[in-house]
């Protein structure tokens, strides 16, 4: 079989199109970067989705954090502490069991078991208060004199976020955001070791390059492999965040313009 | 609540306390060790130490995991075949399978149970020291480096020898610096230990899934629904207890680092010290 036959083949296996068995013996290179990187194709659906969903709530929580009321300030520190103090793997395992046992209850329910739209919540969640914790600290380095020169030019409320505080907020808060994109797309490997079910295997790519290690008793393949994808798409993570990282700095001369500092994780 | 079962469960809690002080101090062992030894002034050590570093945390997180304790367990399976069984004519790599002699086995076949799961465990053990090593390296070399210069000029000028103002100056002034880094580091510690179920170890997780799944009136004395859910709230409970205390417990020690230092922390000791 020829490796253009197994892309056609395996390409789309990850997300039922394709052949539906996997292969099982004589395993080839080709085969196992097809579907490893078929596989990848969850990873970028979740981060991406977490990211997207995540940014403007991480937000919204940042700003309630900060808030003058203080039941809201209060829930948001729950909020925030419930998420970063507790492992991600245990709050998937949590969340999947949350969402059977509401199924029981609630037909409404039915669909949060799987893992598209089940994971892709306690993604969103745990990168809201990551997000948020980051966002926080932003706000609270904003300059003193930035705030005073839009009340000097009478800006208030919603006028005086959108122009003043928002931008400097995400350009303090940019460098370590983007850290925590890198490290949500990490995180989202986790996600079929975890609880949920990889139907029909219908899994991520560190599911099928586990998948393949146990088949060949040979790790030194599919987790190299593995790795190479991620370093792809943490490379693609840094150029557009460091695209944006200059579009929010475009006032500053290059050379006063904050570095993108890249500050490798280990699991959450 | 209180079968074999379930004092297994309970064991388990104390499996996950043990890793973390197993690990911790093993792990800080490898990363002083590659953050010297980036710091040698004999080249390929430096080379070496710093490739560690690069390279652990370079590569994400969780397949590291799942790749080292395979990876170990061959090497070590591979090195045991070497001296043991010099005579064995056959490829170890047989297409689909790793193959070694029977007496090269590790743990070997008729090992009893408990040398399996104590074995599992310090693979674990290892695959974590190794991955925080390299993270712990890279704060301590940080920390190294921020030492304020003038106290190794100092320390030259009194006429101690590169080593000597190495152990008598850097190491002790080290820790206040490095404290941030290594109390995150051990506030990913404790929230990376529930992939010990990854690693094959009967931890928390295994347990929780063990007993809160549906249990029929035939088989124990306790019936009851789906209870998974419950047993992952209380994990949860466990683990957001565990950071709190950390959390506290850590910044009692940053306080006490900081008395008589350099720092903006120690100033403001100083400060209050002095005012009343």
């Amino acid at each position: 079989m020829s490796c253009l036959q197994t892309v056609a083949d395996y390409g789309l296996r990850s997300i039922g199109i394709g052949e539906r068995l996997l292969p099982r013996a004589d395993i080839t290179l080709c085969e196992q970067i097809t579907l490893i990187g078929s596989g990848m194709l969850w990873n970028i659906y979740f981060g991406l989705l977490a990211i997207l969903f995540g940014f403007f709530s991480a937000t919204a929580m940042a700003l309630a954090k900060n808030s003058r009321y203080k039941p809201l300030r209060k829930a948001a520190e729950w909020f925030i502490f419930l998420f970063r103090g507790s492992p991600l793997f245990i709050q998937f395992f949590f969340g999947y069991f949350l969402f059977l046992s509401l199924k029981q209850s609630f037909p409404l329910f039915d669909a949060f078991t799987s893992a598209w739209i089940g994971a892709a919540i306690v993604l969103w969640l745990n990168t809201t208060a990551y997000s948020a914790e980051i966002f926080y600290g932003a706000l609270q380095s904003i300059p003193k004199g930035d705030i005073e020169a839009a009340d000097a030019y009478g800006l208030s409320g919603w006028k005086r976020f959108r122009r003043i505080t928002w931008p400097t907020l995400l350009r303090l808060a940019w460098p370590a955001y983007t850290n925590e994109a890198i490290f949500i797309f990490h995180s989202t490997t986790l996600v079929f070791f975890s609880g949920f079910p990889a139907l029909q295997q219908k899994g991520d790519a560190l599911y099928y390059a586990s998948y393949f290690a146990d088949k060949t008793f040979n790790p030194f393949i599919p987790y190299p492999i593995l790795a190479g994808y991620f370093v792809c798409v943490t490379l693609c993570i840094i150029l557009t965040f460091g695209a944006i990282n200059r579009y929010l700095n475009r006032h500053l001369p290059s050379s006063k313009r904050p570095r993108l500092r890249l500050r490798p994780q280990v699991i959450r | 609540m209180t079968t074999g079962k379930h004092l297994a469960f309970y064991a388990s809690f104390g499996t996950v306390l043990m890793l973390l002080a197993v690990t911790a101090p093993l792990a800080l062992a490898f990363g002083f060790f590659s953050a010297t030894g980036s710091r040698a002034q004999f080249a390929p050590l430096r080379w070496v130490s710093q490739t560690y570093m690069a390279l652990v945390r370079g590569i994400p997180d969780i397949a590291f995991f799942l790749f080292f304790v395979i990876a170990l367990d061959q090497g070590i399976e591979w090195l045991r075949h070497q001296a043991k069984c010099p005579d064995w004519s056959e490829p170890i790599r047989q297409g689909n399978d790793f193959i070694v002699c029977a007496a090269a086995k590790m743990p070997l076949n008729n090992a009893p149970e408990s040398v399996h799961q104590i074995y599992g465990f310090a693979l674990a053990v290892l695959t974590f020291a190794i991955v925080f090593g390299a993270f712990a390296g890279n704060v301590l070399a940080g920390a190294m480096n921020t030492v304020p210069h003038g106290q190794i000029e100092t320390a030259e000028a009194y006429g101690m020898s590169h080593r000597q103002a190495f152990w008598r100056i850097i190491v002790p002034q080290m820790w206040i610096y490095a404290l941030p880094g290594l109390s995150n580091l051990w506030m990913v510690l404790i929230k990376a230990t529930p992939l010990l179920f990854l690693l094959g170890v009967e931890d928390v997780v295994y347990w929780a899934r063990e007993l809160g799944g549906t249990k029929n009136i035939r088989f124990t004395e306790y019936p009851h629904g789906d209870w998974r859910m419950w047993y992952f709230l209380a994990l949860l409970v466990f683990y957001l207890l565990f950071t709190k205390v950390s959390e506290i417990v850590l910044s009692r020690v940053t306080r006490k680092l900081s008395q008589g230092q350099a720092t903006a922390g120690g100033e403001a000791l100083r400060k209050a010290g002095a005012a009343p």
